[in-house]
């Protein structure tokens, strides 16, 4: 299928949970989904005969400022052979997005990276733990406005 | 006599006869067989794995936090060369494509000629390397020395051809840092002529070994299904039996052009998808990488590789998302431009963070030992795991 026509089945699904499809003008045609349907967007993505979305190939956090943080979802179809960016945002006071780990497997550590970097909270996600910082850290570095602490347990940080 | 004992309650293993407690066993981050610095946390019921938890991080770099925070897109490039530093020129590649992509730059053809080239042989270095190493977790030392002794000849050519060995920052934006010598498609076609034979070497010392056998077939099964709902990719995915290679199905740089297979795993010596199989693929694959490489030199085209190198580099606000085949998977590359001189943000999915990922359910109710072989098979590096 191509993008336009994903894009039009998504919106007569899901009525108002579709916010918003660019399909000229970018490199990757995008659906921006609101963060709570997300998790049945995604089902419906995977399991629908049409669509077929087998493989999440990449999970992003994103802190676009200004308060506003993403999620985008990177999908492809082995057996249909297409792809389809999903957005989702939230702001920093309420980074609640419903997880996809039970649609795919793959989302989970992505998901911990996000949560980690960007603290971004995966709803439903079942072990929701920072991955690659340490586990006592304070704070998500990848956030725009972060400051590097000048203590870490006690510890002065070098620089 | 307590009660209890003769009323045994269970054991994985040894029928109902032992009563055992799970174990805690923590492997790493110095243990050899991690390549690198990786934890597992293995919950153990005598020899038989129960759970693995990995804990990554030890490498933790911030990679992405420094594309952020670089003056230009061009100085992300040395980066992206210490994701997978056993196979930096791939790292590159996807980089400089994406970027390319923004700018919708047309790359002269020696270029593309001369970055398929390099791509593939980053491929046989990484997959001696893996091969090598991952006979030397398993107890063969001698098949390592010559997975070493080959891939010095590689080097040698990547060494002449930019001056490093290891780290190349050799692909530019639009071009390459240098031309190739004179006497490259001479060397190039030396090269191939003598790893061929070499191939074969490797297979009597190694891959049909009896023990090396034993202890690396019907040993962590991955399914394709579960493969494909963990999405890992890579010979991991292959050595599970689905034909699937970006080169062929979403073929990038010039790589339509070129006659080559996709091998994959058959379960010849036990079930589809063990360590045997995803071992196997990567011989496959090195074969197939001398056959690219070798059209490749045949083809190659005259003229400039630093022809449609840009001045600036400025894309206009967007994002893009592009994917290579590296010779451990799918390695992607998001970039977020917001019109400015460097990137709003650069995400790099891991092929090793993804496979990684999947080691609990291709380790659960295996043997203790067979940790070390199913982690070996995956053949992850910690430098593109933690980034």
């Amino acid at each position: 299928m191509i993008p336009q026509e994903i894009s039009d089945v998504l919106k007569a699904t899901f009525g108002d949970a579709v916010l918003e499809s660019r399909i000229d003008g970018v490199l990757d045609p995008f659906v921006k989904v609101a963060p709570g349907p997300v998790k049945d967007v995604a089902l419906f993505l995977r399991d629908n005969e049409q669509m077929l979305f087998d493989v999440l190939m990449c999970l992003s956090g994103v802190d676009y400022t200004g308060g506003r943080l993403g999620v985008v979802y990177h999908l492809h179809s082995m057996k249909r052979n297409h792809k389809l960016v999903v957005k989702t945002e939230v702001t920093v006071d309420d980074p609640h997005v419903a997880s996809v780990e039970s649609v795919w497997k793959t989302a989970n550590w992505h998901e911990r990276e996000a949560f980690d970097l960007y603290g971004i909270v995966f709803d439903g996600h079942p072990d929701l733990r920072r991955i690659l910082m340490p586990y006592d850290w304070q704070g998500h570095p990848l956030r725009k406005d972060y400051k590097v602490p000048e203590f870490y347990n006690g510890m002065k940080v070098p620089y | 006599m307590d009660a209890t004992m003769t009323q045994p309650t269970s054991v994985a293993g040894f029928g109902r006869a032992l009563k055992t407690e799970e174990m805690v066993i923590s492997m790493g981050p110095q243990h050899p067989s991690t390549h690198g610095v990786l934890r597992l946390e293995l919950v153990v019921d005598g020899e038989v794995v129960v759970d693995v938890i990995p804990h990554l991080g030890y490498l933790h770099r911030c990679f992405e936090k420094h594309c952020e925070h670089m003056t230009n897109y061009q100085q992300v490039i040395p980066y992206a060369d210490r994701l997978d530093y056993v196979a930096a020129m791939s790292s590159e590649l996807g980089y400089v494509i994406a970027i390319e992509k923004m700018l919708k730059i047309k790359v002269p053809e020696r270029v593309e000629y001369i970055r398929v080239i390099m791509a593939e042989f980053s491929r046989i270095v990484s997959h001696l390397i893996a091969i090598g190493t991952y006979g030397m977790d398993i107890g063969a030392f001698t098949p390592f020395l010559y997975c070493m002794r080959d891939r010095e000849r590689v080097l040698d050519i990547f060494e002449q051809t930019c001056g490093a060995r290891l780290l190349y920052n050799y692909m530019w934006v639009g071009g390459l840092s240098h031309d190739v010598q004179p006497n490259f498609v001479g060397k190039v076609k030396d090269f191939c002529s003598y790893f061929r034979p070499t191939i074969k070497e490797l297979n009597d010392l190694l891959s049909y070994n009896k023990i090396f056998v034993r202890r690396t077939a019907n040993v962590g099964v991955l399914p394709a299904e579960v493969a494909l709902n963990y999405a890992v990719s890579g010979p991991v995915l292959r050595g599970s039996g689905v034909k699937w290679d970006l080169r062929k199905n979403d073929p990038y740089s010039v790589y339509d052009r070129f006659d080559f297979e996709i091998p994959v795993g058959e379960g010849k010596m036990g079930t589809v998808g063990d360590c045997w199989d995803r071992y196997m693929v990567r011989i496959h694959e090195m074969e197939q990488s001398v056959k690219i490489i070798e059209q490749a030199v045949e083809k190659l085209p005259a003229g400039d590789v630093q022809s449609a190198v840009p001045k600036r580099i400025r894309p206009d606000a967007g994002d893009v998302y592009v994917r290579t085949e590296t010779p451990k998977g799918e390695l992607g590359y998001y970039v977020i431009a917001d019109g400015s001189a460097s990137p709003f943000r650069v995400k790099v999915k891991s092929p090793c963070f993804v496979n990684l990922s999947a080691l609990p359910a291709m380790t659960r109710g295996a043997m203790v030992a067979d940790v070390v072989a199913i982690l070996g098979s995956i053949d992850i590096v910690l430098g593109e795991v933690d980034r």
